[in-house]
């Protein structure tokens, strides 16, 4: 399947910013009719080795061949004319636009200037129809969920007559549906000859879907392999470069005694708690101590009971009470304020501050607890800093790096550390682990298991099933905003059950455990 | 985990909320007509609404170039000011005797020149348009006054025609010519806004500058030129009120800018960008306008509370755009 000659070469890439070496002496290479995966942890390099190669950001050094000739593109609009056309984890259309629109804008069909949209929205549903889509390509992108939104930006990425396509993590917010149908589109653009660059942290999906593998670790280039000459441990290994005892550490804690911390007033007890129009009244006890796991689909409303809990969103009904006295939680301080806090699965918009050095960013609410008027001393904020560096391995470990230097999973630990600085009793942990990589993971749920077993509560939000498992003493499911079962977690209790919840919404009898 | 089709992924119902603007501004001037009507025995004279478009065409005009630089998420401040200038630098060369054709040319090319190079300041300097368009505000109203602390009047043969032409019917209604030449731009801009990439980039960029970038979309040379339509349309506007009152004054409108903010909104254009239609600036150019012709009509009413209403209805708008949610995640 697989051309002698490559489509597109990288050799010798490196690429520095202030204060952190992101590429160095990196070779890759891409032939056509293949699904390339590029493989590493957080901070590897990956997401600036495809934005070097499609303009974003210029070389320090290295070369790039397109076809043998060399390329040096201005940005992604000179890569995408030249056939190099990329599709990020966040959906970069407009979402104000149609979606006939947002496919073909930039390139519509016109006569004498003016766009003819009868044809737009006819090829619109034609370029959709082979992606078995079937939607109304005339209303607005936006009224779709996200996963369509990935599929829009794929339809429009295929459309430009793409050779080289890259896919940065698409499937992060597709359910497995959505994955099956995104590979079936893959592999059709590969049979037609495109060169697909794939990015993911789903270790499973590259062996479903990728012919060769690319690691990097550290900004460097670890090597390239034929996947079927990888195994899946091996590639564990090369990402993360240590042997992997890592994740054995966790399985110790599974299957983990509910009846053990649920004795005793409740931490937090929520009756009836329910906003209209985002999610059903539902009750839920959290002791002190207990990790409880919520599991659903995708808008299911996970995020809804994880905003009511914390008070970002105002309930319509219900009562709360923090260790049995009944408290408003309306506002996110109050919730601050009773010792509740919530780690967004929005890291970028809802989370840390780009701008300000790692320092800053952990100071910031535990700062905001004290009050403005109380400056933590500079050596007790360097402690507290240099402790949580460590404790969650945040890299680099330069407490003024800013953070928008910092990787998607280093971002989410400062998140994370920022509200460990605070003590909270009950943490709201919402997707910590989405589009980080597997030894980041490894250690944020050790450190879950560690936080529980000290005393304080996780409610832990997840689409993956086995981590839910793996961590929690019980899992609330969501079905369709409502929560339909609380399952404790014993040994009857594995992922097919809790799957067959979900898709089914019985085990209501359980509710009220 | 399946969920199988994808066809049914459509997360909410599909309202025609981005029409709900227009509509409710359409509504509301209906609502106004109504009241003027049922008030006063002359108000259903079709002559009452031709004059609201021969007292309003240079707003109007100038109204439909503020719809653009909106649209992308955008403000321009020098509006009035340009408006302004440009009947100055007229009534000033007519009266140095220069012939009709010449000064109309240079007046139409020194707004457009002013939106160039404030455009070009927005994006190659990344600064805020508020900030370089309060500039180019200052600016002009500054050459104003430096070409003549006062009023100057016209009695050019070209402009006293288009000053005094009326189009009929035979019942005696009519309109200037002003009111054709603000359909004629009404029109393009419409035109151009549905049909032609210019008009769908400017769309794009007010949705998500930075996805329109991405999508290898011309961000820097659209948001240049909707600065320079936006002078383009404050220069016709600027020659249109020229003709309407055959002089130019140094101190006319003043305050012009916000008058015409305040139509765009209350047309249901979002002033984030990316949400918003011609159509709808010419309904609130007419709320605006009707308002003043009630007031007019009822007499005893200072002309203040034109202010005061379109103040109420500018935050009623700005609510309801707020409540329907035209923000799209």
């Amino acid at each position: 399947m697989t051309d002698s000659r490559p489509v597109l070469t990288m050799t010798g890439i490196s690429k520095s910013f202030p204060g952190v070496r992101a590429l160095h002496d990196v070779n890759f290479r891409l032939f056509p009719g293949e699904v390339h995966a590029l493989m590493g942890e957080n901070g590897a390099g990956k997401s600036t080795l495809i934005k070097v190669l499609t303009g974003v950001y210029d070389t320090d050094e290295g070369a790039i061949t397109l076809d043998g000739a060399p390329v040096s593109f201005s940005g992604p609009m000179q890569a995408t004319a030249a056939g190099v056309s990329t599709v990020y984890q966040e959906v970069n259309l407009c979402t104000n636009l149609s979606v006939a629109e947002n496919i073909f804008i930039g390139r519509e069909p016109r006569l004498l200037g003016a766009v003819r949209w009868g044809e737009v929205r006819r090829r619109a549903r034609a370029l959709l129809a082979r992606l078995d889509l079937d939607l109304d390509v005339s209303a607005p992108l936006g009224s779709y969920s996200l996963a369509i939104q990935q599929m829009v930006a794929i339809a429009r990425a295929i459309d430009i007559q793409a050779r080289v396509l890259i896919l940065d993590e698409p499937t992060s917010s597709l359910d497995a549906g959505e994955v099956a149908q995104l590979f079936r589109i893959m592999r059709q653009l590969r049979d037609e000859g495109i060169a697909i660059l794939f990015v993911t942290h789903f270790l499973d999906q590259v062996y479903e879907i990728a012919d060769r593998i690319t690691v990097l670790r550290n900004g460097g280039l670890v090597g390239e392999y034929p996947t079927i000459e990888l195994p899946q441990l091996s590639l564990v290994e090369k990402m993360i470069g240590k042997e992997l005892d890592v994740l054995e550490g966790i399985e110790e804690h599974s299957r983990r005694d509910l009846a053990a911390v649920e004795e005793g007033t409740p931490l937090v007890a929520v009756s009836n708690l329910g906003r209209a129009g985002a999610v059903e009244p539902f009750s839920l006890t959290i002791h002190a101590g207990e990790v409880v796991g919520l599991a659903g689909l995708l808008g299911s409303g996970r995020t809804e009971v994880a905003r009511l809990l914390f008070g970002a969103d105002r309930a319509d009904g219900g009562q709360v009470a923090v260790n049995g006295e009944p408290s408003g939680l309306r506002t996110p301080a109050q919730a601050i304020d009773r010792g509740i806090g919530f780690c967004s699965e929005n890291r970028r918009a809802e989370g840390i501050v780009a701008d300000l050095s790692v320092r800053e960013n952990l100071i910031l609410a535990m700062q905001a607890a004290r009050g403005w008027l109380r400056p933590i001393p500079r050596r007790r904020q360097d402690e507290l800093v240099e402790k949580y560096i460590k404790a969650l391995s945040i890299r680099p470990a330069d407490p003024e790096v800013p953070v928008r230097n910092l990787s998607g999973g280093n971002q989410q630990k400062v998140l994370l550390a920022r509200w460990l600085i605070t003590e909270p009793r009950l943490l709201i942990l919402d997707e910590p682990t989405r589009g980080i990589d597997i030894g980041a993971k490894t250690e944020i749920q050790k450190l879950v298991t560690q936080l529980s077993d000290g005393g304080m509560a996780v409610l832990f939000i997840s689409a993956e099933l086995e981590e839910v498992l793996r961590l929690s003493h019980k899992v609330a499911v969501m079905r369709d905003r409502q929560m339909v079962a609380q399952l404790a977690n014993d040994d009857s209790l594995d992922a097919d059950r809790v799957m067959q919840t979900i898709a089914s919404g019985t085990h209501r009898e359980e509710a009220d455990r | 985990m399946t969920t199988g089709s994808l066809t049914a992924g459509r997360t909410r119902l599909r309202l025609p909320r981005r029409q709900i603007p227009v509509l409710a501004t359409l509504a509301l001037l209906l609502v106004m007509y109504g009241i003027g009507v049922s008030q006063y025995q002359a108000f259903s004279n079709v002559q009452v609404i031709f004059n609201v478009f021969i007292d309003n065409g240079f707003l109007l005009v100038v109204a439909v170039g503020m719809t653009f630089v909106i649209l992308t998420g955008g403000i321009d401040l020098s509006v009035g000011s340009v408006v302004a200038m440009t009947a100055m630098v007229s009534a000033s060369l007519l009266q140095q005797g220069l012939p009709a054709a010449l000064v109309l040319v240079i007046a139409l090319l020194i707004g457009p020149t002013l939106g160039l190079l404030m455009g070009c300041a927005i994006h190659f300097f990344d600064i805020q348009p508020f900030i370089v368009t309060l500039a180019g505000m200052f600016f002009a109203r500054g050459m104003c006054t430096f070409i003549s602390g006062s009023s100057i009047p016209i009695t050019d043969g070209f402009w006293t025609r288009m000053s005094q032409e009326r189009i009929g019917d035979p019942r005696g209604n009519f309109v200037s010519i002003s009111v054709l030449i603000a359909f004629a731009v009404v029109v393009v801009a419409a035109y151009t806004l549905a049909y032609t990439r210019l008009g769908r980039n400017v769309h794009a960029i007010g949705g998500n500058p930075q996805s329109a970038l991405l999508m290898g979309l011309p961000v820097g040379r659209t948001r240049i030129a909707v600065y320079t339509i936006s002078g383009l349309c404050s220069a016709i506007g600027g020659i249109l009120l020229s003709f309407y009152t055959l002089s130019g004054a140094p101190l006319i409108g003043v305050g012009m800018e916000l008058d015409v903010i305040a139509a765009v909104v209350i047309g249901g254009t979002v002033l984030t960008g990316g949400s918003g239609y011609v159509f709808g600036t010419v309904l609130g150019v007419l709320v605006l306008g009707v308002i003043q012709t009630l007031i007019t009509f009822d007499g005893s009413l200072n002309s203040w509370w034109t202010k005061i209403v379109i103040g109420g209805l500018l935050f009623a708008f700005i609510l309801l755009q707020r409540l329907i949610g035209i923000r799209y995640k």
